[in-house]
């Protein structure tokens, strides 16, 4: 129970030039193909043993979504099939297909009867989706008043009212607050120490990390690598560096200085700067030169805990430091709107010879589901040179103290 | 899916199916603060247009009636017009149920044979309802047929079928070609006006009533009003073709299903 075999699977969507061509392949008689194959899924083969939690990951379009459809079987695949043992409960996008105009309850009902359950079972989990739920009284209204968090919370409770043997999450997870993930990520890793085999598509490295046993990588319709968590995620960090980095050298000609801003915009980085030991703003700093980086914050919105992270990257994307203020424990509470704050982080510049950038990230908590107010990428750029040490390779600075024996 | 295969999926889900038709029931007059009622004044006040209106205020006469001619009219258009409106609505809700329920079926996986299912049930109990309330008008009136009212169920049964078949083929079709809704929908309208419902076949001539015999929801609305009205079986002969067609047209329904449900979903 709660094995899934994917064999060689592949879907093409059809694509005809016009709606007549659809008309004319089904009608005329010669059987001629007007359509041309669009695949967006090839070649994937891999196996989910009993009990094992495994993460896809890929960027938006990489396929995850449809890999998912096709082993939940909405969508059928144009090659191959899957092979699934077990009671299957999947939560795709949003909601489980609820109907806006039922009420929660009704809805719940559905899901549940679609899931296989019958009323009276449903019935008797009601209180505890409920209970799970906590959207108090939105259960008896429709559907079509409820936030985004609100269905995926009665979608998630009623999915999961009854451990079930192959459980597969679409990033749905991502639409809660902080105290929803964290409360379905416990119920998560409950499932998994009783034998459920999981199956969890995030762009969130530490949800995939704190989870998952493997880590599947999908990219352009194929399965590009497959391991180890971390070594997945390291490698698809870098995958996205580089194109982000091909993005911003292609914009870079026309104004100089150009960033990747996202995020919800509760907070935002209104400046950042490297400041040298008498305090002057600089651009290009000497090996292990003591340094601050300076970063103000403005909020747009109260936010309850805010933390702010940065990372030092290599011309490549590579990162080479970064932390934040949750790590650090200096995290700051109920911060009001409209407020202005300074952060400094000092510390030597113990880097190699060449350009760094710096992104910085404001988010909200502690949870290894992290919610986003702000990220930007090359907010700063500086470059390190060796001005007064002699020549060493590498981009970091470990100089090392030489003590030579001979006989 | 081959058909067996199918039914057993249709029965596994068969919590599913009579949920949602009994949902979609509830919803439709969940925000009414007569609630339910609504179901039976709506088709209430359709009866009492047909039968007290038509018969009462203005007079009208069906020619050639018997001994039962107030009112005859009144049944005469009943019995075309209540099961006409159950014709319809299958195929209206048949036409439209994977388009409707487009976000259901990328999202969850079920057997799709629910959908048509579920919109047969729905119009049903719409249908039962307003039948209901027609029964009771004729028993109240004196003019209810007696034992042969009850020749009307398989009458009944080949219409569903019939309109099961074209709700089928003319609801797999909409979701590749949006033209086949728009057009159905005008096609229906021509056909209700070619229908001898409102009027009696008597008043077409000649030519165009012998064209009559082509249209197979005549010949089934003659069987509910050779019933209803002159209280004698339906003449079943008659409705053999009509039943052949049907077959064949839920046959091709169901092909046509099961050859393009999977490719359905990538074009909602």
């Amino acid at each position: 129970m709660g094995a899934i075999v994917v064999s060689n699977l592949g879907k093409a969507y059809k694509q005809y030039p016009t709606r007549w061509s659809r008309l004319a392949e089904w009608v005329l008689p010669g059987a001629r193909a007007r359509h041309a194959l669009k695949w967006v899924l090839r070649d994937i083969s891999f196996t989910i043993a009993p009990g094992e939690a495994v993460g896809l990951i890929g960027i938006n379009g990489a396929g995850k979504s449809t890999l998912l459809k096709l082993i939940t079987g909405t969508t059928q695949p144009t090659t191959g099939g899957v092979h699934m043992e077990g009671r299957v409960a999947a939560l795709l996008e949003l909601g489980m297909g609820f109907h806006p105009d039922f009420t929660g309850r009704q809805n719940v009902y559905m899901a549940g009867q679609l899931l296989g359950l019958t009323v009276d079972e449903i019935g008797r989990l009601m209180p505890e989706i409920e209970a799970f739920a906590e959207i108090g009284d939105y259960m008896d209204q429709p559907v079509r008043v409820y936030s985004s968090g609100m269905q995926m919370r009665v979608a998630f409770s009623v999915a999961t009212a009854r451990r079930p043997d192959i459980l597969i999450v679409d990033e749905a997870l991502s639409v809660g607050d902080a105290y929803f993930q964290h409360k379905s990520f416990d119920r998560i890793r409950r499932f998994r120490q009783q034998g459920t085999t999981l199956l969890l598509v995030s762009h969130d490295k530490q949800a995939i990390q704190s989870v998952c046993d493997r880590a599947l990588l999908l990219d352009g319709g194929r399965l590009a690598k497959e391991g180890p968590p971390e070594e997945i995620m390291d490698y698809y960090n870098a995958m996205i560096a580089e194109r982000e980095n091909q993005t911003v050298r292609l914009n870079e000609t026309q104004d100089g200085k150009v960033q990747t801003v996202s995020g919800t915009g509760e907070a935002t980085v209104t400046d950042i700067a490297l400041l040298d030991e008498h305090g002057e703003r600089v651009e290009i700093v000497d090996v292990g030169a003591p340094v601050t980086l300076q970063v103000r914050v403005r909020t747009r919105a109260a936010i309850p805990r805010m933390v702010l992270g940065y990372m030092i990257k290599d011309r490549l994307g590579q990162t080479m430091y970064g932390t934040n203020t949750h790590l650090k424990e200096l995290p700051l509470e109920s911060v009001t709107a409209d407020e202005e704050v300074v952060y400094r982080f000092a510390f030597p510049m113990n880097l190699g010879p060449g350009t760094y950038s710096v992104a910085t990230a404001i988010v909200s908590t502690d949870t290894h589901l992290v919610n986003n107010y702000e990220w930007r990428d090359l907010a700063l750029v500086f470059t390190v040179m060796n001005m007064r040490r002699p020549h060493f390779e590498g981009s970091a600075w470990l100089d090392p103290v030489i003590d030579i024996q001979r006989p | 899916m081959n058909p067996p295969l199918m039914l057993r999926g249709l029965w596994a889900y068969r919590g599913f199916v009579l949920g949602s038709v009994k949902r979609e029931f509830q919803a439709k007059y969940s925000n009414a603060m007569l609630g339910a009622l609504w179901s039976l004044l709506s088709p209430l006040a359709m009866i009492v247009v047909y039968t007290v209106i038509f018969a009462e205020v203005m007079h009208s006469k069906l020619p050639g009636a018997g001994a039962n001619a107030h009112f005859a009219y009144s049944i005469y258009l009943c019995a075309g017009a209540l099961t006409w409106g159950l014709f319809a609505e299958i195929v209206a809700r048949a036409q439209t149920m994977f388009i409707d329920q487009a976000n259901l079926l990328k999202k969850v996986s079920f057997p799709r044979i629910c959908l048509p299912v579920i919109a047969t049930l729905n119009a049903l109990v719409n249908f039962g309802i307003i039948f209901g309330l027609f029964t009771v008008f004729l028993l109240a009136s004196h003019t209810f047929p007696g034992p042969v009212f009850f020749t009307i169920f398989p009458v009944l049964l080949v219409q569903l079928l019939l309109a099961l078949g074209i709700g089928m083929i003319a609801g797999v079709l909409n979701v590749f070609f949006r033209d086949v809704g728009q057009f159905v929908t005008i096609a229906m309208q021509f056909w209700f006006w070619f229908t001898p419902i409102v009027y009696p076949a008597a008043i077409l001539p000649p030519e165009v009533r012998s064209l009559l015999g082509w249209n197979p929801m005549a010949r089934l609305i003659q069987a509910y009003q050779q019933v209803l009205v002159k209280g004698t079986a339906p003449d079943w002969l008659d409705l053999l073709p009509v039943l052949v067609l049907a077959l064949l047209l839920c046959g091709f329904g169901l092909r046509l299903f099961r050859r393009r449900a999977g490719e359905m979903v990538d074009e909602l």
